[in-house]
């Protein structure tokens, strides 16, 4: 992969809330750099950030320091950037599909019509054929994912965040989601940033993989996967997948202490 | 089975082998019950004992006033009422009276629920608005307004205004804190992905908070069309040229019983219509509302 200049930094990011019993360190000064087509995912136990990151990012989270640049240009604070898929897929339940699609358009201004005449196509080569004109209720797990992750691309941006979109769907419908998604990222060519709860769906979609501890949150290590694309789902089978894997288990079960963690992250 | 299930927790069957006589003992003496089954009437038989028990209770009470067991002076009686209320529509007010009630319950209903809504919509703009303003709405809430209504009646006079003054004072807080209601589910999620769309404040109100709450404010629709009937009748009751809750109050004072059970009657069928017809305006709205 060339890594050109990166087109989502986030640059010594820090988070800290006041709470009534004193200042909570969400996140520790952390530092992102990805270039542009990546496809990036972090992981971790809960309360390690990963959500604060993508808040900020988004600009829904002001950070109490540092900075968010998106293709060099200071970003922090300011919202419709970044395309943002919610761990629900909040479909609105009063639209069809079809106009819960073209949602982020249609607030950008783009007229209805020609929002829908953009979305169809797409709704049709990815898989919701037939469900355009239905309503959300109607529509199985699975579905209403791909939903809402086609109203994030529809936005348009070229980062996309997808907090942990398949985490609530079972193991079967969980690899389909993926390889679906593997094709959407390589048909689009979006830059990624993706967070899970689940090592191997981590590995086997990404490019890189954080891996973060809690208390504060915080990076704990980079890991490059250097995979081959397209990967087969055998890929998962073979010892450099493992190996990744057994470092990232390795990293999210030992609790260390954050000194101990620094030094491992360096 | 159980011989199966034994052999393989060999070692727990073991343990305990003596339970076994105990357990029958008290299977025997356990009563044997079955599910209790209701058998559904047909319709037609639903429907022809409630037409009978309407029928024998006019008959009754007919003959009972005839015979004399009840006093036809203060509760009247069936015929009577039948021949005064062919003397209210051919010769009488009926009409007048039964548009008079009818406007003012509707300008009402439409007034406060519409107003109310708006709002209870509009504390989703600013937090310390709604804080600030809240305490008010509970207040008057819990007033009970139709106290109030001598003294609506006194500042906006005898006429239809001061009956649809009553009917919205009525409606406009139930509808008020309903739509709160709905402001207050709204799930802050929905919000954040609307935000993070980059979506203005109206952007946020006009395609996520007014639809979502829009359930909530039909939900209401009901109650406030009999809300508003109350009020108007109230009001009538207190001064008022027109109206059936006129006619109720006169007949009353003049000891004309058969004509309150007239105007008690048409009331209450001018009600039911009304209710009707928002419940059909309710479900027309909610199948509008998913479109």
């Amino acid at each position: 992969m060339p890594s050109s200049a990166p087109k989502l930094c986030v640059d010594d990011v820090s988070m800290t809330f006041k709470t009534p019993t004193g200042a909570f360190q969400a996140l520790a000064p952390v530092t992102l750099a990805i270039p542009q087509g990546r496809f990036v995912s972090l992981i971790g136990p809960s309360g390690c950030g990963k959500s604060t990151i993508f808040n900020i990012i988004a600009g829904l989270l002001e950070p109490t320091g540092g900075r968010v640049m998106i293709d060099g240009v200071d970003a922090t604070g300011t919202i419709g950037r970044v395309g943002y898929m919610l761990q629900k897929d909040l479909l609105l339940p009063w639209r069809t599909v079809l106009d819960n699609t073209i949602l982020g358009m249609e607030i950008q201004g783009v007229s209805l019509r020609e929002a829908r005449a953009r979305a169809l196509p797409l709704l049709e080569r990815y898989g919701l054929s037939g469900f355009e004109y239905l309503y959300p209720n109607a529509l199985s797990g699975g579905m209403r994912q791909r939903a809402a992750l086609l109203r994030t691309l529809l936005f348009d941006t070229d980062v996309i965040l997808l907090d942990e979109p398949f985490g609530a769907l079972d193991a079967q419908t969980k690899l389909q989601m993926q390889e679906w998604l593997m094709r959407l990222w390589s048909d689009f060519g979006k830059t990624v940033l993706f967070v899970t709860h689940d090592v191997e769906e981590a590995i086997y979609l990404s490019d890189e993989v954080h891996v973060m501890g809690t208390r504060p949150g915080r990076i704990l290590a980079t890991i490059p996967v250097a995979l081959a694309r397209p990967r087969a789902r055998t890929s998962a089978l073979t010892p450099e997948f493992l190996a990744i894997k057994e470092r990232c288990l390795a990293l999210l079960t030992v609790e260390a202490p954050a000194s101990d963690a620094v030094s491992q992250a360096a | 089975m159980t011989v199966q299930d034994r052999a393989t927790f060999g070692d727990m069957a073991r343990i305990e082998p003596a339970p076994r006589e105990a357990d029958a003992a008290a299977a025997a003496a356990r009563p044997m019950r079955r599910l209790p089954v209701q058998k559904d009437w047909p319709t037609w038989l639903l429907v022809a004992v409630q037409v009978g028990i309407l029928v024998g209770a006019i008959a009754l009470w007919e003959i009972g006033a005839r015979a004399g067991w009840i006093d036809a002076f203060f509760w009247s009686q069936p015929s009577a009422i039948a021949h005064t209320m062919g003397i209210f529509f051919s010769t009488g007010d009926a009409w007048t009276d039964i548009s008079f009630t009818f406007r003012s319950t509707i300008l009402g209903f439409l007034i406060g629920t519409t107003a109310g809504s708006l709002l209870g919509l509009s504390f989703w703009w600013s937090r310390n608005y709604a804080a600030i303003v809240q305490p008010y709405v509970i207040c008057l809430e819990s007033i009970p307004k139709l106290a109030l209504a001598p003294l609506i009646i006194l500042v906006f006079g005898i006429g239809l205004v001061s009956k649809v003054a009553v009917a919205t004072a009525l409606t406009l807080v139930v509808s008020t804190l309903t739509a709160y209601a709905g402001v207050k589910a709204l799930d802050p999620d929905g919000e954040k992905l609307f935000y993070s769309l980059g979506a203005t404040r109206m952007q946020v109100f006009r395609k996520l908070v007014v639809p979502f709450c829009l359930p909530w404010v039909i939900s209401v629709l009901r109650v406030n069309i009999g809300l508003a009937l109350t009020g108007a009748i109230v009001g009538e009751f207190i001064a008022s040229q027109h109206g059936l809750g006129r006619a109720i109050l006169y007949a009353g004072q003049t000891y004309d019983i058969a004509l309150v059970w007239v105007a008690v009657l048409v009331l209450s069928t001018l009600a039911v219509v009304m209710y009707a017809a928002v419940s059909w305006l309710e479900r027309a709205l909610r199948r509008g509302v998913r479109q």
